[in-house]
C-alpha cells in the first residue's frame, strides 16, 4: 500500500464543475418492475443476437433471450421472469431515435430466476470461461459496451504488466462507479481478481479521482481483506478525462499507446469497475448481466442512484428521481459526451450510465456556431494530442482523407476542445459527422470489392463452362468416330461410299443399329390370347388392310 | 572531336540498354488507371453506362471514350472522384444514363416464385440463390440493387426495396445551426 506511487500526466484535460454530490446521498436505490419491458438485442459493439424467444414465450429472470452473432457480441437476457409478448422494432436509446428489434416482457411479478448450474471457472481453459461470460452478456459498462470477453486475452507475445481497474469516472454529475465501489467494494475486488486469475498481470491497479474518498476507502478495505498479491487502490488527480482508458493507463503507469496499437502489445489492459463486478457476479453468482447501476440527476427532485434491469423504459426511471416542472431536455450519458434521447419510451440499456433531466439554464442548447478565430485552446485541451481544428477544417471540407491523416480516429470524442472553443462550435458534431461518413464509404467500398470478386469468379465460371462443354462435345464426336471406325473395320455391311467418308459409315452404323433394336423390340401382348380375342385381332387386321387399299385407291388416279 | 563522339556513342549505347532492360524487367501488368477508375466505380455491373460491366466502362473512360457521368449508381459523388481521379471537368450525371436513387435491394415474392432460374442467370454478382422449379431468393447483403434481374422475371414477382436506415447504417448529420425565426415587430 505505497503513497508513494509516481503518477503521470496526461496532455490536456479540462476541470468542469463535478456536481456529483447531490447524487451520492442516498444508497442505491432498487425500482419497482414495470409493466413492461423492451430489451433491444443490439446493445453492444458488435453483431445483433440473434432472438431465441418467439411471442407468446414465458421467460424466467436471467434466461438468454439474444445469442451472440459470432464473437464479436454478447448475448442478451430476461430481466425478470415474465411473457414475451412482442419481439418487433422498438426506439432505441440512440442519437439517431431510430429502431432495433426489441424483446418486449410483460413481467408476471414473480421475478423466478431461471436454474443455473454453477460454472467452475477455476477447473476450465480461459478460452471456455471467455465464452461463458460472451453467453453471460458481460461487456465494458463504462460507456463504450465492447465485449469483456474480448479484452480478456494478453497479446501472445507480451506477457501482461497491468491490469487497470477504472473507477476514475471522471464526467460530471455521474456517480454510479462511485456508489458501486461504496456499496459493492468486495465484489468489484473479486471480479478483478478473477480478471487478474485469467490475464496473468503482474500487478492489478485500481484507479479512482480523488474526489471520491469514500470510494476509494471502501475499496482499499475490501482489497486488504481479500488480500490479491499486486493489487492496489491508486488515488488519482481529479482531471476529465481522466477516466479514459488510454489517459488512466498514461496517468497510472506513464505509458502512452501509440496510434495504431492495442493497450495489450504493451502488457497493459483496462477495466470499468462495473465490468469487474458483473463478471464476479457471472462466473460466481451465476447471473448473467441483466441489471446496472444508473445515476439519475440535473433538475430532479431526488438525485440518485438505482439499480436498473436493462429493459427498463427510462420514463420509469425518471419518475423515481422526479423530475422538476421545468424539465425540457433528457440527455443519456454525462454533460460532456451525452446525447438527447429522442424519447422517455427508449428502454436502459448496457451502456445507460447515467440520465439527466436539463432546463435551459442547466444544460442549454447549442449556441450560435461563429467562426473559427484559430485560438488553438482546443489543441491545449486535447488529451489525445491531436490538433481539434485542423480536424475540425477538414471535417467542414468533407475532406475525410485529410482528417484521417490527422488521426480523426484516435478522438475519443470527449467533448474538452467544444468544452472551451470561444466561438462554441460543436466540434465533436463536425468529428462524428466525419467518422461516420468514412464508416459509411468503408462499408460501400467492402460492398463494391466484394462484389467485384463475385462477378468476376462468375465471369471465369462462364468461360470454364463453356470450354468444358466444347471439350466434352469434341470428346464425343471422337469416340464416335472411333466406334464407327471399329464397325467399319469389324466388317458389318462395308459399303464402298461409306468406307470413304466416316461420317456416312457413322450414319450407316447408326441406323443399322435403329433397325436391329426395331426388330428386336417384338410385341408381347400376343401370346396365348384366347379365340375370341384373335378373331378381334384378325377383324381389326383386316380393317386396317381396307384402308390401306382405300388409301392407295385414292392416291393412285382414278382408272 | 573523336573522342567527344565516341563517349557520346557508347554514353546513348548504355543508357538505351538500361532503359531496355528497364522496360522488359519492370513492365507494368494491365493498366493501372483502369484498376483507379475501376476502384471508384461501385461494381453494380447494371450496365446503365451502357458497357456490359464496370470494367468495360473504367476501360473505355481511361481511353478517353466515354464521359465521367454515365454511371447513376455512382452518383455525384462517384463522378466527383472521377474528375479528381482525372483531371477532367465536373459534369452533372447524364440522366440519358438513369438517375441516382436511393440503396435498394431487389425482394422475391416467394409465394409467386415458379423457379424458372432466369433471374439467376441475370445476377452478376450471384446474389441469388435456387433451382429449377425451386424457389428462388435474394441473399440481401451480397445484392447491388443492379435492377437487372427485374426484366426477365416471367411473373413479375421481384421488387426492388430500398433499404431502410438502421441504427449500424445511420449517419451523423452534418452539424447545422438552425437559425430561429423572431418575431421582428416585437423587437421594433
Amino acid at each position: 500500500m505505497s503513497t508513494l506511487r509516481k503518477l503521470f500526466g496526461f496532455h490536456g484535460g479540462v476541470k468542469p464543475d463535478p456536481n456529483k454530490d447531490l447524487s451520492t446521498r442516498e444508497p442505491i436505490g432498487q425500482l419497482a418492475l414495470p409493466d413492461h419491458f423492451v430489451v433491444p438485442l443490439h446493445q453492444s459493439v458488435g453483431g445483433t443476437p440473434r432472438p431465441l424467444v418467439a411471442v407468446g414465450a414465458r421467460v424466467l429472470k436471467g434466461q438468454r433471450i439474444g445469442a451472440a452473432d459470432g464473437n464479436v457480441s454478447a448475448a442478451v437476457h430476461a430481466p425478470t421472469s415474465g411473457r414475451v409478448v412482442a419481439v418487433e422494432p422498438r426506439v432505441m436509446a440512440h442519437p439517431s431515435g431510430l429502431a432495433g428489434t426489441a424483446v418486449v416482457i410483460e413481467p408476471d411479478g414473480l421475478d423466478t430466476p431461471c436454474e443455473r448450474d454453477p460454472f467452475l471457472w477455476r477447473s476450465v481453459e480461459p478460452a471456455e470461461v471467455r465464452d461463458y461470460l460472451r453467453d453471460a452478456g458481460v461487456v465494458g459498462l463504462g460507456g463504450a459496451v465492447f465485449p469483456s470477453h474480448l479484452k480478456l486475452r494478453a497479446a501472445r507475445d507480451h506477457p501482461m504488466q497491468t491490469l487497470v481497474i477504472n473507477g476514475a469516472e471522471c464526467e460530471p454529475f455521474i456517480t454510479c462507479d462511485d456508489m458501486l465501489m461504496r456499496e459493492h467494494a468486495a465484489g468489484i475486488v473479486r471480479g478483478a481478481a478473477i480478471m487478474g486469475e485469467l490475464m496473468q498481470p503482474r500487478e492489478i491497479l485500481i484507479g479512482i479521482e480523488d474526489n471520491k474518498p469514500q470510494a476509494a476507502a471502501a475499496m482499499r478495505a475490501a482489497v486488504q481483506a481479500a488480500a490479491v498479491r499486486g493489487m492496489e487502490v491508486v488515488v488519482v488527480p481529479t482531471r476529465y478525462p481522466a477516466g479514459g482508458a488510454k489517459q488512466l493507463i498514461r496517468v497510472l503507469t506513464g505509458v502512452e499507446i501509440p496510434h495504431g496499437t492495442r493497450s495489450t502489445d504493451y502488457g497493459l489492459q483496462c477495466f470499468n469497475t462495473g465490468t469487474a463486478y458483473a463478471i464476479w457476479q457471472a462466473l460466481e453468482q451465476g447471473m448473467p448481466l441483466i441489471s446496472r447501476v444508473v445515476t439519475v440527476a440535473g433538475n430532479v427532485a431526488r438525485p440518485r442512484n438505482f439499480e436498473v434491469r436493462i429493459g427498463t423504459p427510462m420514463g420509469t426511471v425518471y419518475a423515481a428521481a422526479e423530475p422538476l416542472a421545468d424539465t425540457q431536455r433528457y440527455i443519456m450519458g454525462g454533460p460532456m459526451m451525452g446525447f438527447k434521447l429522442p424519447t422517455l419510451a427508449a428502454p436502459v440499456q448496457k451502456a445507460t450510465n447515467c440520465l439527466l433531466a436539463g432546463t435551459a439554464s442547466m444544460f442549454p442548447p447549442p449556441a450560435p456556431e461563429m467562426p473559427c478565430i484559430r485560438c488553438g485552446q482546443c489543441a491545449e485541451v486535447c488529451p489525445a494530442d491531436l490538433q481539434p481544428f485542423e480536424l475540425y477544417w477538414f471535417a467542414r471540407a468533407h475532406n475525410y482523407g485529410k482528417a484521417q491523416e490527422y488521426f480523426l480516429f484516435d478522438c475519443i470524442e470527449c467533448g474538452c476542445c467544444s468544452y472551451v472553443c470561444p466561438s462554441r462550435i460543436p466540434l465533436v458534431d463536425y468529428y462524428r459527422y466525419a467518422k461516420s461518413e468514412i464508416w459509411a464509404r468503408e462499408r460501400d467500398k467492402t460492398a463494391a470489392d466484394g462484389a467485384r470478386l463475385r462477378y468476376e469468379a462468375r465471369l471465369a465460371r462462364a468461360e470454364r463452362d463453356k470450354l468444358e462443354k466444347a471439350a466434352k462435345l469434341a470428346a464425343k464426336t471422337a469416340a464416335g468416330r472411333q466406334k464407327a471406325e471399329q464397325a467399319l473395320s469389324g466388317g458389318a455391311t462395308p459399303d464402298a461410299a461409306a468406307a470413304e467418308d466416316p461420317k456416312k459409315a457413322l450414319i450407316e452404323a447408326a441406323m443399322a443399329k435403329a433397325r436391329a433394336q426395331r426388330e428386336a423390340v417384338q410385341p408381347k401382348n400376343t401370346d396365348g390370347l384366347t379365340v375370341a380375342q384373335q378373331a378381334e385381332i384378325a377383324k381389326a387386321e383386316q380393317r386396317r388392310e381396307l384402308a390401306r387399299q382405300m388409301a392407295e385407291n385414292k392416291e393412285a388416279p382414278p382408272e | 572531336m573523336l573522342t567527344a563522339l565516341i563517349v557520346m556513342a557508347v554514353l546513348a549505347l548504355v543508357l538505351g540498354a538500361t532503359l531496355g532492360f528497364a522496360s522488359v524487367k519492370f513492365k507494368v501488368e494491365g493498366d493501372p488507371l483502369v484498376d483507379k477508375i475501376d476502384a471508384i466505380l461501385p461494381q453494380t455491373q447494371c450496365g446503365q453506362c451502357g458497357f456490359p460491366g464496370c470494367k468495360p466502362y473504367a476501360t473505355a473512360i481511361a481511353k478517353g471514350e466515354a464521359e465521367i457521368n454515365q454511371c447513376p449508381p455512382g452518383g455525384d459523388e462517384g463522378i466527383r472522384k472521377l474528375a479528381d481521379l482525372l483531371g477532367r471537368e465536373y459534369k452533372p450525371l447524364n440522366s440519358e444514363h438513369g438517375v441516382e436513387k436511393p440503396k435498394s435491394v431487389a425482394l422475391i415474392d416467394e409465394n409467386v416464385c415458379i423457379g424458372c432460374t432466369l433471374c439467376l442467370q441475370a445476377c452478376p454478382v450471384d446474389a441469388i440463390i435456387g433451382a429449377a422449379k425451386q424457389m428462388h431468393t435474394v441473399v440481401v447483403p451480397l445484392c447491388t440493387g443492379c435492377e437487372l434481374c427485374v426484366a426477365p422475371c416471367p411473373v413479375d414477382c421481384i421488387s426492388m426495396e430500398v433499404v431502410p436506415e438502421n441504427v449500424e447504417t445511420w449517419k451523423w448529420k452534418y452539424p447545422v445551426f438552425r437559425l430561429q425565426p423572431t418575431d421582428s415587430r416585437k423587437a421594433a
